[in-house]
């Protein structure tokens, strides 16, 4: 990487940053400064950042410099900057989840992955937008700014880590942690021409991210590469004593899957297409044009040696309903605790009320709508009278889904789908009408449901905007969602000639 | 508003009671139930709290793992059936002192089940069976500042202590009480009573009601005598005295009689009750009650005790308080009426120990339960907070044994010992409380009385025995109490009538 130039830091991958750092070909300081002036020059449009300390990040970087001309001992993505979702506790570093009743907020720890990715080495560029406590599709809920999908800037760029994903695809960051409860790593990914990865639930630790629903949220990688991803997503997981949760296995080797999966051999594979999942009969709101790029990443599958077949999974078909009756129940607790009384925002206190009415303002002006919609919703769910009709009659749901899931693993290796049935969407089309809006979840909620993991990794153009292929595993074969999505990455990069970011406004 | 009463001789005409407690307990684990925060009383406010017990976003709980096993022994020691598979639930409602707004609890898996207890009152035994014991956390404090009474209303502002958020508490169940008539108050005391000593026994909590490490709702219930239905009963939330649950019951059961007998229905609600005048006040009623809308808790993983490992628990327990009551009374040789008294002095522990430092059953007992009980009782204090240990007392009992100095005397040491001039021996020593032996100075004091009451000695010269005591009254008044007056006896005899 000779005379590089901060067009090329800003669009080369994350693992090549990482080596040219290693081998001393950049300093951390450039990387870092190229991205902060990316960030100034194109986030005023993009709208892909809620806070941005430029000034700590030159003093991270410089630390890192610092520590390497020393020949003090280094992880292998040292130097590396990164932006994290909003939703990520930081200690001392704003952090709102996207609503106005944490503005302000500067948390006393970090969050576990934030931690992680400090001792790594790698540098906090800033923290990125979102739907309002990840509850969306495309980042409109977010209080506080529109982000702007970077192949078309009238569109949305999924959500709800919409902020993660318009930076990375913008060249803003190398890449990024999401966060994902029904899709929403996945989603913006697939819609952004990225990698995203939902990990098995329980791999990465839940420490330190603000909660939408419980037994669904799972923090993962947002990348330009496969590799990147498997990279990122080895340097946060593994074991956390602070999350109860946290499954106290040893981590999949990714990366070495990765690598492996870019070698373009998948004889042995096992491939199961999702009948549900825009197969026959379930074409109703899927886009021609991603179906087509489907089912041509499906044939490259098997021109590189993998077995493919129809699955059938009759339950995913009950997977949005039981979805939005779990998650806003987890939810309406979850979000319990913002009364005002200990932090964030607090509305009315003015010694003419009293403490139910002080709660009540404070939480009638700090939600959102979306927000308060589920609230409702799982207030409702969880009343006593209802709570066997709603709640417990979606969890056995979850278990038809599981089980879908159990069989459909006797006889494949892992299942694909598209991971959106559409491409990203106009801003403003589906904000008064969350059922559409909920629709965008449709292919990306069973594996949430079963808490297995899913990549989503991209698969072509449709329309001129991207299209991601979802890979979905058996718990704990994180890695073989990692294979499949590097062999497809491969095929597709060396068919076109160049990567599809490279695409991004025209400029391959 | 006072509330109109009915006598309770008068209520239990008419009416049956049915009783229910439900007791809190806050296990004496060094850390709280879901972080590593310390479970010190009295530190300042907000001192020990960190992101987990303050409810801070991204926080997530963590079990305690040594409360969940102080509340299986406890399940055990009440005769429990443990879960193997138990679950954590969401409790949710809004209020300041509840950081999450839910508390952690348990719900329909709690982790023991279907136990019993039997408790004695006036040598008659009743059987309290539990239905549950589970674990949960405790809610913070609420200081209400500026109001005449420290309660919410007309209090200018509220401050929050997060201390105790996140203590382990463990709440114990019983299933309703019927069948105990007149004795209702008293058997919810011997309840809470026997509860506490085995809680004690276990060592899982240092149950100092008064700094509300143990409180309980009592629920009463009246029906009319003959029914077959049980009447609407009330929850008497928070009493936290021994003293207090025998007096919520009575109240509500006379002010609940008054009730039904104009004719009116008794209101499911909560009542608040009050230790200046042992009555009972409305709280909320069960119309405006909120729903918890429980849901099992999606941040903990089940709760599931292996087989071996209960088994290792149960065979570790301590003996229990009834059994060793059985054994003690059978060691000292007491009647069931002796040993009841000492359990109701509250002196079992204090005689045990003054038994084991040496003293004789009898001599413990009596010293505890005669001149200490009376002491303790003028200065209004409990027998244990007295200034003296069992060790101290038994040395006491051993120098009455020993002669060295008589009843009389013993209690002068007794003065000195609580008035902290040392060790019973020490204090006879210093204040020459000793018996005084054939000495001169004894021979010197019944000559003396000889001579100085001639009328006296001449009668019993003559034959006029009893006489004698005003001899012996004379000498002892000499030597301060110090003689044994039973050898001045013996010595005036000699010298009168010869041996």
């Amino acid at each position: 990487m000779s005379d590089v130039t901060a067009t090329d830091i800003t669009t080369t991958s994350a693992a090549a940053l990482a080596e040219a750092l290693r081998a001393g070909e950049l300093s951390s300081v450039e990387v870092t400064r190229a991205y902060l002036d990316r960030i100034q020059a194109e986030d005023p449009t993009i709208g892909a950042y809620l806070h941005v300390d430029a000034e700590a990040a030159l003093r991270a970087a410089e630390q890192v410099d610092t520590a390497r001309t020393k020949g003090e001992e280094l992880g292998p993505l040292a130097g590396v900057p990164l932006a994290l979702k909003d939703v990520v506790v930081t200690e001392g570093v704003p952090t709102t989840s996207g609503s106005k009743i944490l503005e302000g907020w500067r948390p006393p720890y970090d969050a576990t992955v934030a931690a992680r990715l400090k001792v790594a080495g790698t540098v906090l560029l800033g923290k990125t937008n979102m739907d309002e406590f990840a509850m969306g599709s495309s980042t409109e809920n977010s209080a506080y700014r529109v982000t702007r999908n970077p192949w078309d800037t009238d569109r949305i760029p999924g959500g709800s880590s919409g902020g993660s994903s318009a930076a990375v695809a913008a060249g803003l960051a190398p890449w990024a942690i999401g966060t994902d409860t029904g899709g929403s790593i996945r989603q913006p990914a697939a819609v952004t021409g990225l990698v995203g990865h939902k990990p098995t639930y329980g791999s990465v630790s839940r420490s330190g991210l603000i909660a939408f629903s419980s037994s669904l949220d799972q923090a993962g990688p947002m990348t330009r590469t496969v590799l990147d991803a498997a990279l990122l997503h080895e340097a946060v997981a593994g074991h956390d004593p602070l999350d109860s949760t946290s499954i106290d296995a040893p981590v999949p080797v990714l990366a070495e899957a990765a690598r492996r999966g870019a070698g373009g051999d998948l004889s042995g594979l096992r491939v199961g297409v999702v009948t549900e999942l825009g197969g026959e009969g379930h074409t109703d709101g899927y886009e021609p044009g991603v179906l087509a790029r489907v089912a041509e990443a499906v044939a490259l599958l098997e021109g590189m040696g993998a077995e493919v077949r129809q699955v059938s999974c009759p339950a995913f078909d009950l997977a949005l309903p039981a979805y939005y009756l779990i998650a806003p129940s987890e939810a309406s607790s979850n979000l319990a605790r913002f009364d005002g009384v200990r932090y964030g925002l607090r509305v009315g206190d003015d010694g003419s009320r009293d403490l139910d009415e002080v709660m009540a303002l404070t939480r009638e002006q700090g939600f959102g709508p979306e927000v308060k919609r589920r609230i409702i919703l799982g207030t409702y769910a969880l009343s006593s009278g209802y709570y066997d009709a709603y709640y417990g009659q979606a969890q056995k749901v979850r278990t038809l889904i599981t089980r879908d899931f159990t069989r459909a693993w006797d006889d494949v290796d892992v299942l694909v789908s598209p991971t959106s049935p559409t491409v990203a969407w106009p801003i403003g089309a589906r904000v008064d009408d969350p059922i559409a809006m909920y629709a965008a979840d449709l292919c990306t909620l069973p594996a949430s449901l079963a808490g297995i993991p899913a990549i989503s990794v991209p698969c072509g153009l449709s329309e001129g905007l991207p299209v991601g292929l979802q890979v979905m595993a058996p718990a704990l074969a994180d890695d073989r969602c990692y294979r499949v999505a590097a062999a497809l990455e491969a095929a597709q990069d060396a068919a076109r000639g160049h990567a599809l970011l490279d695409a991004i406004g025209g400029r391959a | 508003m006072t509330d109109t009463l009915v006598d309770l001789d008068e209520v239990l005409t008419r009416y049956e009671p049915v009783i229910g407690l439900e007791t809190h307990v806050e296990l004496g684990t060094a850390s709280k139930m879901f972080c590593g925060c310390s479970t010190t009383f009295g530190a300042e406010p907000n001192t020990q709290t960190c992101p987990v017990c303050l409810g801070l976003p991204g926080s997530l709980p963590v079990v305690n793992a040594a409360a969940i096993e102080s509340t299986i022994r406890i399940g055990l020691a009440l005769g429990c059936r443990i879960a193997s598979w138990s679950r954590f639930a969401r409790k949710n409602y809004f209020y300041p002192d509840i950081p999450k707004g839910f508390q952690t609890s348990q719900y329909d898996e709690p982790l023991c089940t279907a136990g019993h207890l039997d408790v004695e009152v006036d040598g008659e035994t009743y059987r309290v069976e539990i239905e549950r014991v589970h674990i949960e956390e405790d809610t913070g404090k609420n200081l209400h500042v500026g109001g005449a009474t420290g309660r919410i209303h007309g209090a200018d502002h509220s401050l929050v202590d997060y201390n105790r958020a996140g203590i382990p508490l463990v709440e114990i169940v019983t299933r309703p009480i019927p069948g105990t008539g007149a004795k209702a108050p008293e058997v919810a005391k011997a309840y809470v009573t026997e509860l506490r000593e085995i809680l004690l026994a276990l060592g899982v909590s240092e149950v100092r009601m008064e700094q509300g490490n143990l409180r309980s709702d009592v629920n009463t219930s009246l029906a009319p005598i003959g029914s077959l239905e049980w009447g609407t009963r009330t929850e008497t939330k928070n009493v936290n005295s021994l003293r207090s649950v025998e007096r919520a019951v009575r109240y509500e059961m006379r002010r609940q009689a008054a009730v039904l007998d104009a004719g009116e229905r008794v209101v499911q609600e909560t009542r608040h009750f009050h230790e200046d005048t042992g009555s009972t006040s409305e709280g909320r009623s069960k119309e405006e009650a909120t729903d918890y809308r429980y849901f099992p808790e999606p941040d903990l993983v089940p709760i599931a005790p292996d087989e071996e490992w209960i088994e290792k628990l149960r065979a570790a327990l301590p003996e229990l308080p009834a059994a060793r009551r059985a054994r003690l009374q059978e060691e000292w040789g007491l009647s069931a009426t002796e040993m009841a008294w000492i359990v109701n002095a509250g002196a079992l522990g204090l005689v045990s120990e003054t038994v084991a430092a040496g003293a004789t059953p009898a001599d413990a007992r009596k010293w505890w339960l005669g001149e200490l009980a009376r002491r303790a009782n003028d200065s209004g204090v409990e027998l244990a907070e007295l200034p003296v240990t069992p060790r101290q007392v038994a040395e006491l009992a051993g120098l009455v044994q020993a002669g060295t100095v008589n009843d009389q005397l013993a209690r002068q040491a007794l003065d000195g010992v609580l008035a902290g001039e040392g060790d019973p021996a020490a204090v006879v020593e210093s204040r020459g409380l000793a018996v005084m032996g054939e000495s001169d100075e004894l021979v010197a004091a019944v000559d003396a009385a000889i001579e100085g009451n001639p009328d006296v000695a001449e009668k019993v010269r003559g034959g006029k025995v009893q006489a004698i005591g005003a001899l012996v009254g004379a000498v002892m008044k000499t030597t301060r109490g110090k003689a044994d007056a039973a050898t001045v006896k013996r010595m005036l005899e000699e010298r009168l009538i010869g041996s």
